[in-house]
């Protein structure tokens, strides 16, 4: 090809014709391109793109699919008192647990922030470590923590003359229990991602504020905020859909239970689809998740697109 | 530092400051005991014998440590297949995603068509489709391929290889994306006038360039792969084709009798090589966290 | 031979025009700069010619063959970066030597090619460091060197002293033209820095909106300018131009400036001039070193005028006096024993004989 072109060029040529060539070469340049992105496509088309819209498709077969009903598995969804549960304890669970790990991410990185910069590294390596153990190793040793009769927590509060807590046992506390576990996963992801931003705001900005009379929280409140504005934003929005999707920490420590009080979508649909043997209605409970991941991707988009703008 | 704080005039500025670097320090160590407690007391666990574990004593110490977990879990086959398994899937799924995530990194980056922008915003977008929305569609897709093709797809690790990328693929390439278009346009342009091709640009400029970037993403990919846990509880049900956290989970955790000594050292072994990896590259792995957000 | 010929080139970014039929033969060996404000499309046609942009329309020829379709690296050129674009994980020695290498170049070869470059500029010492190691001076060498040591056809410099701070930008300049002094091979830089034109060049282009100008030696440039725009951009301070009236009388032409300064036209202009009598639009163009204190002994072609000055600025060597003349500012380079003073009357000395008459409407010099 390359030769071909060398050949071409070196004869003269009437104009139109070595135009063609040109675009020839420039189309040619991004055939290569557009193979080199080739494999990225085939995957996200195939195991991505075409499984969500077929999940839409699959949610209106029957349960042993062989024919089309319609809404029949939403309408049947919206009849049950379990259904309503789970969306409630999915909002429960997802929007408690971003706000307390984004708090306490924000909290600690102005801790780690704070102390002299040689120790920092150190201090940030070990609070890490929660976000780094695979979750469903580390929920195993809370599952141990929570044992019913070898809690370790438990011998804590009795050695301090309280009782013993049914971590597990009892919904309520079954269900702050997966929320801890969740936010203790994910805290540490907010604090490296705030000390990150933390790092970026410019010190003279505190100290022109400082000269201007601020505090400590005015300080907080008109510098600190509104320059991690941005990233505060993209990591509660990005926490808030992993964490609806959450299937490790409460599939293992509860499985759903007691009586299916502690349940979110992703395990609800695993209980359904692939352990019930009903895909359609675990693809159709699964299908709840769209939603929120709809208004991510708008807020997204808007971010990408006004970045662009600036640019 | 204490330059600042030995001036006397600023006797109060200092005084705080101390007290604010002091109640730091307190806090610091308060959420380093919470968030470093289970992994802690996995460890511990680990070191006890079944009988020092259902004794009533202090759980937070061992009285008597052993590593008779440790070798009892060595001799376990089917331990050793888990952690095999767990081994050839996270190394392939690395190869595969940085061999994907590269190659469109580039051509996304720099060379450019028809589309090639929308892409590159939907390749974050799909990142964020979770994977609890797919594998059930994934499931009843591999049961029909299976019907078409006569090639078992249910209950193989090798089925894991072909899933993990979609965890994979969309990040890796977010990063390197960003990484590719740090680099400034003379120093391809520089490259092409040497004489290089494109293939050359990328192997011998944009790679070592970009190297930071690629161990970022290689450990991300490794350490998603590693950890997943939906799509094997999903797609493999025999001991033989299992990786390690689902392993432990459905075989170690079996009826009401809790071996937790094995159980907690399983768990510590899983967890050991991201740590392993973390401890020895946690810039790379930090700068691979951070990424995805300061550059999106 | 190495020349390059470029015949009516266009480039048009979707359809907005940056370089709008450019014709331009540059010969074996030559020097040849491009320069131009930002934006007049002087690093579009040198990025066409190094391959890195396609053409729109037009040829380019380098040696004689036409390389529109031929990809940059078939076209036997080197190219130094604004931002030098060394490769940051290679040191000096392998940056210099990437191109040899990749063109399988023999081992002892590209030794004794490199050691030899990097002799000629001074290098030799840093050949084992990384790019990050090396100033700003120390890094233009480089680059220059990576260019050099493939001995191509053609150089091409796009703004490679920008970067530098003012001290460097001299020096380097200098070198510039040493080196090619000693490797003689045909060279297009772009700078838009007149200054740096006109110390380099055999030839300079002027370019402005995507077209020429004009291309003339400095000499010619400097002193016989075509154009406003290449009488306004060449020369510092900027050459005045002074509104000016074109009147006859009794077989002379006098320029009236305005009500009571009316200065003679050398009498050798005057069969060149005598057809603009009359013309609205003429600007008288003089450099400030053709506006001086009077002397004792006035030459023919000079006139004396008063004028108030306004501003002075004292540089050691030279006093530049500025002073308003029809609403536009009027700068005079004078000596600084002359001692004019801020807001007094003085007389000044126009020299005539190196006037330039614009015409403004069509923006030619006559």
């Amino acid at each position: 090809m390359a030769s071909g072109i060398a050949a071409e060029a070196a004869a003269p040529l009437p104009a139109t014709r070595r135009r063609s060539t040109r675009r020839r070469f420039v189309r040619r340049k991004s055939w290569i391109a557009f193979l080199m992105a080739l494999p990225l496509i085939a995957l996200i088309g195939a195991l991505v793109v075409y499984p969500a819209f077929y999940s839409l498709y699959l949610a209106m077969l029957n349960k042993g699919m062989e024919h089309f009903v319609g809404l029949g598995n939403f309408s049947f969804l919206f009849r049950r008192d379990l259904f309503w549960m789970v969306v409630k304890q999915s909002v429960i669970f997802a929007v408690s647990a971003v706000i307390f790990k984004a708090l306490i991410g924000f909290v600690v990185a102005h801790f780690v922030h704070n102390i002299p910069a040689k120790g920092q590294r150190k201090w940030r390596g070990m609070l890490l470590v929660p976000w780094v153990i695979p979750p469903a190793m580390s929920t195993l040793a809370w599952f141990w923590l929570f044992d019913p009769s070898y809690s370790a927590f438990n011998w804590v509060l009795s050695r301090i003359g309280l009782h013993g807590v049914p971590w597990l046992g009892d919904p309520l506390w079954a269900r702050f229990s997966v929320i801890l576990v969740n936010v203790w996963y994910g805290a540490p992801f907010f604090l490296i991602m705030y000390l990150a931003a933390l790092k970026s705001v410019p010190e003279q900005l505190y100290e022109a504020a400082a000269i201007d009379g601020a505090n400590w929280w005015q300080k907080i409140w008109y510098v600190t905020l509104p320059m991690m504005r941005n990233i505060i934003a993209i990591t509660v929005l990005f926490s808030l859909i992993v964490t609806f999707a959450n299937f490790d920490i409460v599939r293992i420590l509860t499985n759903g239970g007691p009586i299916d009080q502690t349940h979110v979508f992703a395990t609800w649909a695993f209980q359904l689809g692939i352990e019930g043997g009903d895909l359609p209605l675990g693809a159709c409970v699964s299908l709840f998740m769209f939603p929120i991941l709809g208004v991510a991707a708008y807020f997204i988009l808007r971010d990408i697109n006004r970045r662009g703008n600036e640019a | 530092m204490s330059a600042v704080l030995e001036r006397p005039r600023t006797a109060s500025l200092r005084r705080e400051r101390r007290w604010a670097l002091i109640w730091s320090y307190v806090f610091l160590v308060l959420f380093a005991v919470l968030f470093l407690t289970p992994p802690l007391y996995m460890l511990v666990t680990s070191l006890k014998t079944s009988a020092e574990i259902s004794a009533v004593t202090l759980p937070w110490w061992v009285f008597h440590p052993t590593l008779e977990n440790y070798f009892g879990l060595f001799d376990s086959e089917a331990y050793r297949t888990f952690f095999r398994n767990s081994l050839v899937v996270s190394l392939s799924v690395v190869a595969i995603t940085m061999v994907i995530s590269i190659l469109a990194a580039f051509s996304l980056s720099r060379m450019r068509f028809w589309g090639s922008a929308t892409l590159a915003t939907g390749v974050f977008l799909t990142y964020l489709i979770p994977e609890t929305l797919l594998f059930i569609p994934l499931f009843k897709i591999f049961a029909f391929v299976q019907d078409w093709t006569g090639i078992e797809m249910m209950n193989h690790w090798w089925v894991l290889i072909i899933v993990y990328p979609t965890l994979t693929v969309p990040f890796c390439t977010w990063i390197m994306i960003g990484y590719f278009a740090s680099i400034p346009k003379e120093l391809d342009e520089a490259a092409l006038i040497d004489g290089a091709s494109y293939f050359q640009v990328l192997t011998r400029i944009f790679l070592p360039v970009a190297l930071p970037g690629v161990i970022a993403a290689t450990i991300f990919a490794f350490t998603v792969s590693w950890a997943d846990f939906l799509y094997p509880m999903a797609f493999t049900t025999s001991v033989d084709q299992m990786v390690l956290p689902a392993g432990i989970v459905t075989t170690l955790i079996k009826g009401d009798v809790y071996n937790w000594g094995q159980i907690m050292t399983a768990a510590l072994l899983g967890a050991a090589p991201p740590l392993l990896i973390y401890a020895f590259l946690m810039d790379y792995y930090i700068a691979g966290l951070t990424a995805g957000a300061t550059k999106g | 031979m190495a020349q390059v010929n470029l015949r009516k080139i266009v480039k048009d970014y979707d359809d907005v025009p940056a370089v709008r039929g450019i014709d331009l033969d540059i010969a074996d060996k030559e020097f040849v700069v491009l320069v131009g404000p930002s934006g007049c499309g002087k690093t579009t046609t040198l990025r066409m010619i190094a391959g890195l942009e396609d053409i729109t329309d037009g040829e380019i020829l380098i040696g004689g063959d036409l390389v529109n379709d031929v990809p940059p690296k078939d076209r036997d050129i080197a190219m130094v970066f604004q931002n030098y674009a060394l490769y940051p994980h290679m040191t000096v020695h392998e940056n210099m030597s990437f191109g040899l290498r990749l063109k399988k170049v023999p081992k002892d070869e590209i030794q004794r090619r490199v050691k030899a470059v990097a002799g000629i500029l001074g290098i030799g010492e840093l050949l084992e460091r990384k790019p990050k190691q090396l100033s700003g001076g120390q890094r233009q060498r480089v680059a220059m060197g990576r260019a050099i040591v493939r001995n191509p056809k053609v150089f091409l410099f796009d703004e490679p002293l920008s970067n530098l701070d003012a001290k460097l930008r001299v020096h380097m300049r200098t070198e510039i033209k040493k080196v090619h002094q000693k490797v003689r091979t045909t060279t297009v830089y772009v700078t838009h820095d007149q200054v740096e034109a006109m110390t380099l060049a055999d030839r300079v282009v002027v370019m402005n909106a995507g077209l020429i100008e004009q291309v003339g030696t400095p000499h010619e440039l400097y002193h016989s300018p075509a154009t406003i725009f290449v009488a306004g951009f060449i020369g510092s301070p900027a050459m005045n131009m002074m509104r000016c009236g074109l009147e006859e009388s009794a077989g002379a032409l006098r320029l009236r400036l305005h009500g009571d300064i009316s200065l003679p036209v050398p009498a050798e202009r005057v069969a060149r001039y005598r057809s603009h009598v009359g013309k609205a639009n003429l600007l008288l163009g003089l450099r400030p070193e053709h506006l001086t204190e009077t002397r004792a002994q006035t030459l023919p072609g000079q006139a004396p005028f008063d004028v108030t000055v306004e501003v002075t600025e004292p540089l050691g060597m030279e006093t530049l006096v500025f002073f308003s003349l029809n609403g536009g500012e009027v700068c005079a380079r004078t000596n600084p024993s002359a001692n004019l003073q801020p807001g007094k009357r003085a007389p000044l000395l126009a020299d005539l004989r190196y006037m330039h008459l614009i015409d403004e409407a069509s923006g030619r010099v006559l």
